[in-house]
């Protein structure tokens, strides 16, 4: 598939020397949501603001839609819509002035229709003349993804969009995300809660101190990087894990009364049938046992700690 | 060929028009009422006691230099407060990811606030006609020094809002600096009164060139020649679009 964006040997180093990008090569498809997922300070900020055109490049290429970003920004930003992190908006302007202000910034004639769908489907068009000052965090935020979208881009940054959201608008931006979507829009979301990458992304990419350390789809990543792990519950506390049984990778709750072994989804032997059988065989009798699967959280945890 | 963002010149243009619009009171009714007030003390009422210059009514001539004083000091206030603003609030993201070139965020801002300097310039002249007799012997010139002199503060405007990163550095320059030249370049008196030491000194005072210039086209008396004024009106002009041309090449204090 073609990407829409394509960044190749990206480097940034601020002007005080830290370097805040190491040498990132990505390419993100057209028409999907990629989640960049990262601690604080890891990048994920300046690469999204590199490509918006906020915060100049260093070594490397970037390119929107094949357009370069440094040679012909005016079309790749012209296909990009950005929500920043932070709630900056114009307190004293009304939510229709600041989002035809926004459709005008970015080269795009009137429309009045436009810029009313664009408030109704974000719920706003009963406050559009209502000053911003006088709006809730929520509707904020929602003027702030309506001014990303006044000029129809093809593709939609999201940097940290649940941050300070209550519940109901979570779920009303991840309908909106996945509406965008299927009509056709890029969407890349920085986020702190892995559980929306995990909700939404179709590819994850993680970013740790400058450098983008996997890129993968997220089933792929789940099933590559993620653990299974079977709990069974004892009927009698065991004091240690018997000398027979070392060799399977077993772990003994502190009470002894939980035994976990830990199996790998991509072999086609797990080991349970000959662990059950080897329990048997030493009289370790179980109440009931349950399985569990790593989430992206947990993968995106692992990932750090081999990092660190 | 040269391709310009129009709509995006228009938008930030509207958007700081609409502001001003917002708050006439503020931005109009103040300087015109204050600027009013010269012209009633030093024009119909200590005016009428004092002697020509250069053969011109005292409240006559010092029209012309207070109309400069406002349009400086407003041409520099609004364009600082235009670009200082979204920077200061951080909507100034928008403008940098838009599709918009330096010389459409310029032409935008700097167009925007020398608009609002000459209709308020144009608003003082006709207040003060309420007050004081005065003619225009060279209205196009006039015109011409109004339009030239409120875009080039209005550039130098833009860089101290570029270049300020606080209120108080916002207010320093006009308040230290360009008030006090405008007072001492000739807005209440003309340069051949001073003594001629003085004279020479006040020559390096830019504001001199601009007061002589617009006094030229009103009364066709001047402190220096014509085209002398309007060559450092051309020089400041050159020196603030330099330095405007320097902030967007590197990203001074508007972009890491």
């Amino acid at each position: 598939m073609q990407s829409i964006i394509s960044v190749q040997g990206l480097n940034k180093v601020y002007a005080t020397g830290f370097q805040a990008l190491k040498n990132i090569d990505l390419e993100i498809r057209r028409g999907e949501i990629f989640a960049l997922l990262g601690p604080n300070g890891a990048g994920k900020t300046t690469l999204i603001n590199i490509v918006c055109g906020i915060v100049n490049p260093g070594e490397g290429t970037v390119r929107v839609d094949g357009h370069d970003i440094r040679s012909d920004f005016r079309a790749a930003r012209a296909a990009i819509g950005l929500v920043p992190q932070e709630l900056f908006t114009d307190a004293f302007e009304s939510v229709w002035a600041t989002v035809s202000f926004s459709r005008g910034l970015f080269g795009k004639p009137r429309d009045d229709a436009r810029v009313e769908k664009v408030l109704r489907d974000l719920s706003l068009w009963d406050k559009r003349h209502d000053r911003i000052m006088t709006l809730s965090g929520g509707m904020k935020r929602r003027v702030m993804i309506a001014k990303a979208l006044a000029h129809e881009p093809s593709v939609l940054f999201l940097d940290e969009p649940s941050a300070g959201v209550d519940v109901e608008l979570r779920r009303d931006m991840w309908a909106m995300v996945r509406r965008l979507r299927e009509s056709g829009v890029t969407i890349i979301l920085t986020t702190h809660y892995i559980e929306e990458a995990e909700e939404m992304a179709d590819r994850i990419g993680v970013i740790h101190k400058g450098a983008l350390i996997v890129v993968e789809d997220k089933a792929t990543l789940m099933q590559k990087l993620g653990k299974k792990q079977l709990t069974l519950q004892l009927q009698q506390p065991l004091a240690g894990i018997p000398d027979e049984l070392r060799a399977h990778p077993l772990e003994l709750s502190a009470d002894g009364l939980e035994l976990v072994y830990t199996f790998d989804t991509q072999t086609e032997q797990t080991g349970i049938a000959a662990l059950l059988r080897r329990l048997t065989e030493h009289g370790i009798d179980f109440k009931s046992l349950s399985s569990s699967e790593s989430s992206l959280e947990d993968i995106f945890v692992n990932l750090l700690r081999t990092r660190a | 060929m040269i391709h310009l963002n129009t709509f995006a010149i228009r938008a930030i243009y509207h958007f700081e028009m609409a502001r001003w619009f917002r708050t006439l009171t503020q931005s109009v009714a103040a300087p015109v009422i204050s600027t009013s007030l010269y012209f009633v003390v030093f024009g119909a009422a200590i005016g009428a006691r004092m002697g020509d210059i250069d053969g011109i009514a005292y409240g006559a001539f010092i029209i012309p230099g207070l109309v400069m004083l406002s349009l400086l000091s407003e041409s520099i206030s609004n364009a600082s407060f235009g670009i200082y603003m979204p920077k200061w609030s951080g909507t100034i993201y928008e403008v940098l990811s838009a599709p918009v070139s330096a010389v459409e965020i310029v032409i935008g801002y700097v167009g925007a606030a020398a608009t609002k300097s000459i209709l308020l310039g144009v608003l003082i002249l006709a207040t003060a006609r309420l007050f004081v007799a005065y003619e225009i012997a060279h209205p196009l010139w006039m015109l011409a020094f109004l339009l030239l002199t409120a875009v080039t503060f209005s550039l130098f405007g833009f860089v101290i809002g570029v270049w300020a990163d606080s209120w108080e550095k916002l207010q320093v320059v006009p308040l230290m600096i360009v008030t006090p030249l405008a007072f001492l370049g000739g807005s209440f008196y003309s340069i051949s009164m001073l003594p001629p030491i003085w004279q020479k000194i006040a020559l390096l005072n830019p504001v001199v060139y601009l007061i002589s210039g617009f006094r030229w086209s009103f009364y066709g008396v001047a402190d220096v020649g014509v085209g002398v004024s309007l060559a450092m009106i051309a020089l400041f002009m050159a020196l603030c679009l330099g330095g405007i041309a320097w902030i967007f090449r590197t990203g001074y204090k508007i972009k890491n």
